[in-house]
């Protein structure tokens, strides 16, 4: 045997030739020697460890029940994508530096030191394999939220460097611009003007004083623009104040996707400011899943009190409109399923509004086998859509998807997050798959009753 | 002293200061650390009926999991179950408690107990026999796991050993004529108590906090738990 083959020993019963333990392949920013990666990461770790934290993992009795409810272990059948199991470095930081026995872990070295190596072996487990979907969370039998703890968990990866770089490269380009993809407030302004200007339609941008502040996704402002002319057609036909403000715009979070807590806090409070500037009422997000987790549930602790404003999800604000009558709609005489955005319906508790708009809509709703809090994720979410070497992976997640909506026979397929609506088209693509997933808001904008009502 | 006096005696008082004080000292490092305050706007404030939902909902498995967790899920009840008829219900048991705070309460007919005793037997085999074949229960396992399962099996194995044991006939069972299983059977069950507060048998209490911090916070959302 020469020496590649025992380096690196042929896998022959395999259905195809390969390696038999393919290089665990990571990224690394910076230059740090490995003992300071793993010193960041541990004092990283520990920072992180609050009350909630610790009762978790106090709690875990190691049942595996998480397994069975994560789409990247359904798929693969590979235990090491046991959601608890993603946590492991954190869980032998807590018992070792934080626990309550963390003494006696420690004289006795019952839980060594984590290695540099396991850090690199995890940055697979944190990030590529987790989209922070929390279904694992509802299976725990002990109630663990096990994605509020891989998202602690990324904060010590991103201070030690041990981020996914195309991950790293969007959150830090997201830092340096304002926009992860590049959707600066120039790009911005020379959109908005060629929307306006295309789709006859007033968008009001830098207004002094507004009711509404609109926030968008980089996602819809680069890749799906009409998303814009749909939330203006709405707002206009509902006769609201409203403006987008180029100072705090950007919605999309990679700070907090890619563990940098500076870069999180950063990117909300633009918007929290810019709402604050034009004295808005209700700041409203996009359809975006994360973004609604981020401000909506994470932006006042970012601000340090409560928001002096509302915020909603696209979705809340057109359900209160359909609910108040205010938002007269067409009706759609098809079949509609709704995929729900993890961070909105599960993770965020709005899931009953897509429906309430969707009912005002008239379409016959088929809902998916396990949908709404239980719903299945696309797979894309958590930042694993930008992460290449996860494509393999994330489109096994997916297959879950083409089954699910395949099932229900709906002609339309919608959703209300523009990150979820960019892995269905990737998805479609890579499967020559015959759905195609549609906005929520796109639809309601569509179907929006002319002449509109109250017209600025 | 003799073994039983032992097991009785010191032993005894033992193992319950170390699980009184461990488990009072675990539960204490978790609510020693910061909670930090949360702005957010609630979507509800009736977080702690939200926390109860969690602590008995979580109890039954939601209908999307039920048939892939099937055999899991039904042997844990199992063993539970049958562990809480075992503790409770057996008319030795009530008296020892008896002794011990004076407390005591019906016991339930020994041969419901005997079914119990098989029912837990098997079943905590066949939960160490998935712990040991389930290739994700494997990669999870460590020390504490089998540690764990094997001081809850210890005791029921030497207790299996004294029941029908014989007694002196006619009066309240004080002393078995052969004291030494009896004697073993507590030193399994002091061993068990010394364990609990360090392992993951802890979440026989641990329990109520993460599912309440959970659905609490699930509450605060208005997100289902």
């Amino acid at each position: 045997m020469n020496d590649i083959n025992t380096v690196h020993p042929l896998d022959m019963s395999a259905a195809r030739l390969s390696i038999r333990k393919p290089q665990v392949r990571y990224d690394k920013q910076g230059e740090l020697a490995d003992a300071e990666r793993v010193a960041i990461a541990m004092k990283s770790f520990t920072k992180d460890f609050n009350r909630a934290t610790a009762a978790y993992m106090e709690s875990c009795i190691h049942c595996g029940q998480c397994a069975e409810a994560c789409h990247f272990y359904v798929t693969t059948r590979d235990p090491k994508y046991t959601p608890i199991w993603k946590l492991e470095p954190f869980k032998q930081t807590y018992k070792r530096e934080a626990g309550p026995f963390a003494w006696l872990y420690r004289a006795l070295n019952l839980k060594r030191e984590v290695t540099v190596g396991e850090l690199e072996e995890w940055q697979e487990l944190l990030f590529d394999s987790c989209t922070m979907c929390g279904r694992c969370t509802m299976i725990c039998p002990m109630g663990i939220d096990i994605a509020a703890l891989v998202g602690l968990a990324r904060h010590g990866m991103f201070q030690a460097g041990l981020v996914p770089h195309e991950l790293w490269a969007v959150a830090e380009r997201a830092g340096r611009e304002g926009s992860p993809l590049g959707a600066t407030a120039k790009v911005l302004k020379e959109r908005i003007a060629w929307l306006a200007d295309d789709y006859d339609v007033e968008i009001p941008l830098d207004h002094e004083r507004a009711d509404i502040l609109i926030t968008l996704s980089s996602i819809e402002i680069m890749k799906y623009p009409q998303s814009i002319v749909a939330v203006a057609k709405i707002l206009n036909h509902l006769g609201a104040s409203w403006t987008i403000r180029s100072d705090g715009y950007e919605a999309t979070n990679f700070g907090m996707l890619s563990g940098n807590v500076q870069w999180q806090r950063d990117m909300s409070m633009k918007m929290i400011e810019a709402a604050i500037a034009c004295g808005a009422k209700t700041l409203i997000l996009p359809e975006c899943g994360h973004a609604y987790g981020a401000l909506r549930w994470q932006g006042a602790n970012v601000y340090g009190k409560p928001l002096p404003f509302k915020v909603l999800h696209i979705s809340e604000f057109l359900a209160e409109n359909t609910r108040n009558g205010r938002l007269r709609l067409k009706k759609l005489n098809k079949s509609i399923t709704f995929h729900d955005p993890c961070q909105v319906s599960r993770r965020g508790g709005a899931t009953a509004a897509p429906r309430e708009v969707l009912r005002a809509l008239g379409g016959e709703l088929r809902e998916m086998e396990s949908t709404g809090d239980m719903n299945w994720c696309c797979g894309g979410g958590g930042g694993v859509v930008t992460i290449h070497r996860a494509d393999d992976l994330r489109h096994r997640a997916f297959a879950i998807k083409i089954k699910q909506i395949d099932d229900t026979g709906a002609e339309l397929l919608t959703t209300s997050c523009s990150n979820c609506r960019q892995t269905f088209d990737d998805g479609q693509a890579h499967f020559k798959w015959d759905k195609t997933m549609h906005s929520l808001l796109e639809l309601v904008a569509d179907q929006l009753e002319a002449p509109a009502g109250a017209q600025r | 002293m003799s073994l039983l006096e032992f097991a009785r005696g010191p032993a005894l008082w033992l193992s319950l200061a170390v699980l009184f004080s461990g488990s009072a000292w675990r539960i204490a490092g978790i609510f020693l650390l910061k909670s930090k305050p949360d702005f957010s706007e609630p979507r509800s404030t009736r977080l702690m009926a939200g926390a109860w939902r969690a602590i008995a909902g979580r109890m039954i498995p939601r209908k999307e999991f039920r048939e892939t967790e099937k055999i899991g899920t039904i042997n844990a009840y199992f063993y539970h179950i049958g562990l809480a008829i075992i503790v409770f219900g057996f008319l030795p048991h009530i008296y020892f408690v008896k002794r011990l705070t004076g407390i005591s309460w019906p016991a339930l007919p020994a041969p419901v107990v005997y079914f119990a005793v098989a029912l837990t037997f098997v079943s905590l085999i066949i939960m160490l026999m998935e712990r040991l074949t389930d290739p994700v229960l494997r990669l999870l396992s460590n020390f504490d796991d089998y540690s764990s399962w094997f001081v809850t099996f210890l005791p029921l194995v030497t207790g299996m050993i004294v029941i029908n044991h014989p007694f002196p006939p006619g009066v309240a069972p004080e002393l078995p004529l052969d004291p030494l299983p009896l004697a073993v059977h507590l030193l399994s069950v002091e061993l068990l108590f010394i364990w609990l507060p360090f392992g993951k048998l802890s979440h026989a209490f641990l329990v109520f906090i993460s599912r309440g911090i959970t659905g609490a916070a699930c509450a605060r959302k208005g997100a289902a738990t």
